[in-house]
Parts: C-alpha cells; structure tokens; sequence
C-alpha cells in the first residue's frame, strides 16, 4: 500500500527531474578523471569499473538502500534521549515497494539517491586506480549502496537525527548539506581512504627510503574534459539536493549555479598560483583536482551561503587540496593516483565547516562539528573494518603480475589503446 | 603487530571523540556545548594521527 507523498508544486518537481538528470554528467567526469589519472595500461578497466560500480550500487540501493535512507516524513526507527527522538534508520519496504513514482518528493528522493551512490561509489576508484580489481571494487560499492550510505543519508537527507539538530536542540538549521557534501563526497572520500590503507602503494610507487616517484597519468585530456562535465553534473546534484533536502524554492537555483561556479573557479585560480609559484609552471593534473575539490566544497552551503562566501570557499579548498595531495603522498605513503582523499574527504569535510562558518545561524556550526565527527568517528572506522573483512573474503588488490602487465590486459583480456605501445615504464627497467 | 597498537587504539580514540561530541550536543548548552565540541574533534584528530602512522609504509625494502 504506497504511503501518500509529499507533493512538490509542478514546477520545481519538474525542475527538481532535469537537475536530477544532469547528475550522471558528474559520474562520468569524476570516470573520466580518474581514467586520465591512472596508467594507460589500466584506462579500459577504470572506465568499465566505473560503470560496473554505477550499476551495482543503483541495484543495491533499489533492493535495500532506501529502505535504510528513507525521506523526512516516511516511517522510521527512533529512540529518546532526554525527551528528544534520535531517529537513527529509516523503515521502508525494500525495492522501493510503497513508493508512488508520480514526481513526489519522495520519489524524487529515491531517484536523486540512486544516481548519487553511483557517484559516491565511483570515488574511492580514483585512489584503488591500478591495483584495485573489478570484482573487489563491485563488492565495495555494494556495501557502501547497501549500508554506509543509505544509513549516512537518513541521518541528514532522511530526517535523521543530525538533520533535526536544529529542531531538538536549537542548533541553527540543523546539520546542512544541500549538495552532498557529506553523504556522497565525504563518504565517498573516507571509503578512499580506507581502500587505499588496505591496498597498499602501487609497487614502484615508494623507494627503500620511502620516497615517492612519479607516476604521472597518461592522459591530460581526458582529466580536463572530465572536469568540464563534473561542473555541470554539479550543479545538477546540488540544487536537486536543495530543492529535495534544504526545502529551497526552485529558484534558488540561479545561487546555486552560481556559487558552485564560483567555488570551481576560484579554487583552480588558488590551485594554479600556488603550483606556478612553487614549480615555475601550473600543475594540470593538480588544477583538476583543485576544480573537482571547489564543487565538492560548495555542495554543502550551496543553496545558504552568499557568492562572495562560495568564493572565499572555493579559495581555502583550492589551497587545502594542494597541501593535501602532497602531504599524503610524500610524507603519510598514502598512494592516492586520483587525488580521491584530497579532493572528495578533505574538501568536503571543509565544506560542511564552511557552512559552520558562513551560515547565519546560532549554533550552526556545532551541529557541522557533529555531523564531521560523526563522518570521523563512524562512517572512517565502519567502512575500514567492512572493507578489512572484504579484503579477508577475497583480497581487494590485483595479483603482481596483473599490476604489471596491467589490468586491461589481465582482467579484461584487452587493452584500451591496443595500437600504442603504453608499457614504456616497464621496458625502461 | 606494532601496527596494530597503534591502529586500534587509533580507531577507538576517533569513536571515542564521537561520543563526545554527541554527549556535549545532547547534555550541555552554550559556551560548555562548543568548548566539548571542539575538544571531541580534538580527540578525534590525536586518533586519527594513531591510525595514520599505524600505516606508514615500513623503511627498507622497495615497494
């Protein structure tokens, strides 16, 4: 028996569909991107881990994941504390039984979900790039679509308890995240992290004395072109995200658009200064991830902070991803090929403070503070112990002969680029 | 095994730090609120710094 919808006026339903269309541009740039980042010898079997991961996730997340995730107003499981409910999961039938697909909010929800987990799942590839095999990867995105992001999602799309922060203890608007900050990009960023403790560097990555050599990615053009689509798929995600879960009118979108914009821009301009001052010329594989690393930052206040503040944003993500990547690589042994953890944690957990920070609330920025420790707290140490016992069951990193012969070859049986030579490294030892 | 003295203490310090903001969000009010808040993430870093180090990649050997 479908549960009656919230109904959302024609116009921003019908808006609130195209943004949600747009967000499948943003998954095939973040594919892209990390298509360029890695090795030639991998390109084809990133691409497809991409779209294996996509489709894994969105049927994972048909069959349970919004059962957990659920929509503010649906039915849920609370308990209290002090008098005040702490709504922790979401009590759906699973595949999406009971849900009206008559451009509800609700249904909107789901669809607008189904697509995001794609997008979260695709982000720990970018630091698994190389050495990361298909089925393992698969696995991963079923337990993120399954469990560590339908569950993250109630807490703050859903009506969860950081989203009613504001309502039960008076803490600004509650935990905001308009955009995803949190949900899909944190997330996604953390599950990174994780994937690339329990998978190691790739091997030629770090000397005896742990220095880190270069492995550049072999296509520039792929990385940049990548960045052009994540832009609009951002800004898809993000006002969908508003209209969905911040409860902003449809046209707040002309804000949104422009503050994502506006963080995109302002973080490459950061990115390209600081890499020109230091190495003479401006780094583009660094400049991608300072543009990716702007959006992501954005996401969060979005649809509640002004453009001069979006800009302000965008500056201190384009300067946080930089330090980032290079503190991980050259002194944390962190081998991150996409820049997943700079890029999608670090600039999405500056987000949500940034929110903190620029939002005109009381108390707004200790209910961030609660929904980044709980990002810290929960999600970093849930997801590395579900990927431990992953990597127990079936190990997660391809043998050393499929590293070395590269994945195209090893697990697919044939190369992205089968007329180039693209084994140039290994004919050089 | 000396990693794993670190990473786990590392992990429960990270969800230690957790509670501790969710204590300072559901009992305090105010200046104590944000002071417990702040001190939580605290925690949290000094964990996450366990868990880090806990995976550096040994000297010696080529990787």
């Amino acid at each position: 028996m479908p549960i009656p919808s919230r109904a959302l006026p024609d116009l921003a339903a019908a808006l609130c569909f195209l943004f949600i269309l747009l967000v499948p541009f943003a998954a095939m740039g973040l594919a892209m991107i990390n298509t360029g980042l890695g090795r030639s010898r991998n390109a084809a079997h990133m691409m497809l881990s991409s779209l294996c991961v996509i489709a894994v996730a969105a049927v994972v997340y048909f069959a349970v994941g919004f059962s957990w995730q659920g929509y503010a107003g649906r039915p849920g499981y609370a308990f209290t504390v002090s008098g005040k409910l702490w709504n922790w999961i979401a009590a759906e039938p699973f595949f999406w039984r009971g849900l009206k697909m008559d451009g509800s909010a609700d249904s909107l929800a789901a669809l607008l979900g189904m697509l995001s987990v794609g997008l979260a799942a695709i982000i720990p590839l970018g630091s698994g790039a190389d050495r990361w095999r298909l089925g393992a990867s698969c696995a991963s995105a079923a337990v993120l679509a399954g469990w560590t992001f339908p569950l993250f999602a109630h807490w703050v799309w859903g009506g969860g308890w950081l989203a009613q922060l504001g309502v039960n203890y008076g803490l600004g608007q509650g935990f905001v995240d308009s955009g995803g900050a949190s949900t899909v990009q944190a997330v996604g960023g953390l599950t990174a992290l994780a994937v690339t403790w329990i998978l190691g560097p790739r091997r030629g990555k770090y000397t005896a004395d742990r220095m880190p050599l270069a492995i550049p990615g072999h296509n520039g053009v792929f990385i940049l072109s990548g960045c052009f689509l994540a832009w609009l798929g951002w800004i898809g995600l993000d006002s969908a995200g508003a209209i969905l879960f911040t409860g902003v009118e449809a046209g707040r979108a002309v804000l949104i658009a422009a503050n994502a914009t506006l963080a995109a821009v302002s973080s490459l301009v950061a990115v390209a200064l600081i890499t020109r001052a230091r190495f003479g010329k401006p780094d583009a594989s660094l400049c991608a991830n300072g543009w990716v690393g702007g959006l992501v930052a954005s996401s969060a206040g979005c649809a509640v902070i002004p453009p001069a503040a979006a800009m302000i944003v965008g500056l201190v993500a384009g300067v946080l991803v930089t330090f980032s990547v290079e503190l991980l690589e050259l002194h944390l042994t962190v081998d991150d090929p996409g820049g997943a953890i700079s890029v999608h944690a670090v600039g999405g957990l500056w987000g949500l403070l940034a929110v903190g920070i620029f939002a005109d609330a009381s108390g707004q920025w200790i209910a961030q503070l609660a929904g980044i420790a709980t990002l810290l707290g929960f999600v970093l140490p849930m997801t590395y112990a579900l990927h431990r016992l992953l990597n127990r069951v079936s190990p997660m990193r391809a043998a050393a002969e499929g590293e070395r012969q590269g994945l195209d070859l090893h697990e697919l049986g044939a190369g992205a680029y089968p007329d180039f030579m693209s084994h140039n490294d290994d004919l050089q030892r | 095994m000396n990693q794993i003295f670190m990473r786990l203490p590392g992990f429960l310090l990270l969800l230690a730090g957790w509670v501790i903001v969710l204590a300072a969000v559901a009992l305090l009010r105010s200046t104590a609120q944000g002071i417990f808040a702040i001190a939580g993430l605290g925690v949290q870093l000094l964990g996450l710094s366990f868990v880090v180090r806990s995976h550096l990649i040994p000297h010696g050997g080529k990787r």
